[in-house]
């Protein structure tokens, strides 16, 4: 590196006094270069971004307003399939399962993972291996989750069941019966998510310095009040995080419940996303489930919008 | 006084004891699932559904695993997953490290409109334009084809973010130094760029990985041949038509793992690191 600072140091030599033509011109190749260079450098992703992503958004919008079946030519109907959308019942259903879904996996998920960051925040005996049992769910895919859930939950041969029984209770219908089977969901993607949320809290708690303990402790705080004025103001940062991130999953979860339950019985573990898929590839109305996705797609962002105010103000305030 | 000191003590190792105990008990309650999976996979056919099962296996049948592969296309499957991550992987991380780099150290007119754009593809999830998604991918001729599956989530916001999160932090003037110098663009990308963000890369190389071994529902719009289909929707497969033949479902969905923990054993810090960074999966 000192050979290129040095080279560096006698170019800059020359530019001082009068330029010679053929540096000039040099100078100014680079700075047509330089600008080049970054469009370049992006032009790869932001093509990919417009014709998979961006375009796809315009596209969604434009079929939404028409009926369409793929084989037929798609016919402008107005707001129609909008308008639809508000007496159709299983569409009611499937939002009402979203947040019924999303209320019981993301404050319980967040409490469990910060209940254990706590706790594996200390110096404890084979901590490593322990952090790394509680994260592995996070890499299991979700369809090898869901085939071990079903198996696991099996009404007939499932262990569970067969742990139950030993104690006196059951048979329970973990997945034929409709509210058992969003139960064992819930529980399963509570098994998925709460390494995530304990890897977040972990690096939270790592980043407060030790002083404010420390101080808090000179002033007499109990252990309770530690938590409450030091600890989990400090984390709100990455409780936001977590909400935010937690919500957003559960409005997009699908291979789970796609191959676990299917959406059944009925449908009731059938989530706004399982909708969109059937509504577009077994009900072949491309036109009616895009649509649908328009509205998932507002409600996202409204929702990410809210909690960015929301935080922002709490930050003002804090 | 000594009394006292060593009362607290005592009670702070049964406190620690007590939590430890706790941890262990819920490590098992996590791990339980994972190892039923295993014990499901090698213990003997008729055991699996006497109800009586002992939760340790009679006998470990490793022929289990090989009927498995016997009875199903798992050795295709897995092909056409690593074709698909491999190539994934390659691309995914080279551009989004010219793109994230060219976001941290340049300066041009669009800049921040274009990392905007960039950041709101974070809020226009997949399962939201699934439908049109697959009319583009089915008009460009790439249905049923690996790069069908690759091209559309090439480009990923997060690895942006991330990578420039990161390289905001190298100097510029090494990077200008260098130019001065003469090298290519390019040159300082491959020679001075790359080197210094080897932590950012196996992150992005991991997470990439993930993503891709563990795909759903892209392969499942765009794979419509039962041939090119991944490992994981011929997990899905068998979970539909073999349903009660929960020893071989077991034993797929076992080898189905295998990469992802192998990776997970090997490079678990980076997973930590891609997370807490910037709380992403």
């Amino acid at each position: 590196m000192a050979a290129v600072m040095a080279i560096a140091e006698n170019l800059r030599g020359p530019a001082v006094g009068r330029p010679s033509a053929a540096d000039a011109r040099r100078y100014w190749l680079q700075a047509k270069r330089s600008q080049l260079t970054p469009y370049l450098f992006i032009a790869p992703n932001m093509a990919l971004f417009s014709v998979f992503v961006f375009f796809p958004l315009l596209y969604a919008f434009y079929i939404s307003l028409r009926e369409w079946s793929l084989i037929d030519t798609p016919r402008y109907i107005g707001l129609e399939n909008y308008a639809r959308l508000a007496s159709d019942t299983l569409f009611w259903q499937s939002l009402s399962n979203t947040a019924v879904y999303s209320i019981a996996t993301v404050p319980m998920s967040l409490a469990i993972g910060l209940v254990l960051a706590l706790a594996l925040n200390r110096d404890l005996y084979g901590r490593t291996i322990l952090r790394s049992v509680f994260f592995l769910p996070v890499v299991i895919s979700n369809v090898a989750t869901a085939v071990i859930a079903a198996w696991l939950f099996n009404d007939n041969y499932g262990v569970i069941n067969a742990l139950l029984q030993q104690v006196g209770i059951g048979p329970v219908a973990w997945l034929s019966s409709p509210r058992w089977a969003l139960f064992s969901l819930v529980v399963t993607s509570l098994w998925v998510r709460i390494g995530f949320c304990m890897v977040v809290y972990l690096a939270a708690l790592q980043s407060i310095s030790p002083t404010y303990y420390d101080a808090a402790q000179m002033d007499g705080a109990s252990r309770w009040q530690q938590f409450r004025f030091v600890t989990w103001p400090l984390l709100r940062p990455a409780t936001f995080l977590l909400l935010i991130l937690g919500v957003i999953h559960s409005f997009q979860v699908f291979d789970l419940i796609y191959v676990m339950t299917g959406g059944g019985p009925g449908f009731s573990t059938t989530m706004i996303v399982q909708y969109i898929y059937q509504a577009a590839f077994v009900g072949s109305e491309m036109g009616y489930a895009s649509a649908m996705g328009m509205v998932l797609f507002v409600m996202i962002l409204i929702f990410t919008l809210l909690q960015w105010r929301v935080n922002r103000r709490v930050e003002d305030v804090a | 006084m000594i009394a006292g000191t060593s009362r607290s003590a005592l009670s702070g190792r049964l406190e620690t004891t007590s939590i430890w105990l706790l941890l262990v008990a819920g490590a098992g309650v996590m791990f339980f699932p994972v190892y039923w999976m295993f014990a499901t996979a090698v213990r003997p056919k008729d055991e699996v559904f006497s109800g009586a099962a002992g939760l340790i296996p009679s006998s470990f049948v490793w022929q289990n695993f090989a009927d498995a592969i016997g009875r199903v296309p798992f050795l295709s499957w897995t092909a056409n997953s690593l074709i698909i991550t491999v190539f994934a992987v390659v691309i995914t991380v080279t551009i989004n490290l010219l793109c994230g780099y060219a976001f941290a150290k340049f300066r041009f007119a669009g800049r921040d409109i274009l990392f905007l754009a960039v950041l709101s593809a974070l809020m226009i999830p997949f399962q939201v334009i699934i439908v049109p998604l697959f009319l583009v991918v089915s008009e460009l001729g790439l249905l049923s084809d690996y790069w069908g599956v690759i091209l559309p989530r090439a480009a990923e916001a997060f690895g942006i973010f991330m990578v420039r999160q990161f390289m905001v932090s190298i100097p510029d003037e090494l990077l200008e130094a260098a130019r001065i110098d003469g090298a290519s663009e390019l040159k300082i990308f491959f020679k001075i760029v790359v080197p210094l963000s080897k932590p950012i890369i196996a992150v992005l190389v991991i997470f990439t990985f993930m993503w891709r071994w563990n795909d759903f529902a892209l392969p499942l719009i765009v794979m419509m041949k039962h041939e090119m289909y991944t490992v994981q929707l011929g997990l899905n497969l068998l979970r539909g038509q073999f349903n009660t033949e929960w020893s071989m479902i077991m034993a797929i969905a076992l080898l189905s793992l295998v990469p992802m923990l192998i990776i997970f054993t090997f490079f678990q810090r980076y997973f930590v690191q891609g997370i807490s960074g910037s709380g992403l999966k």
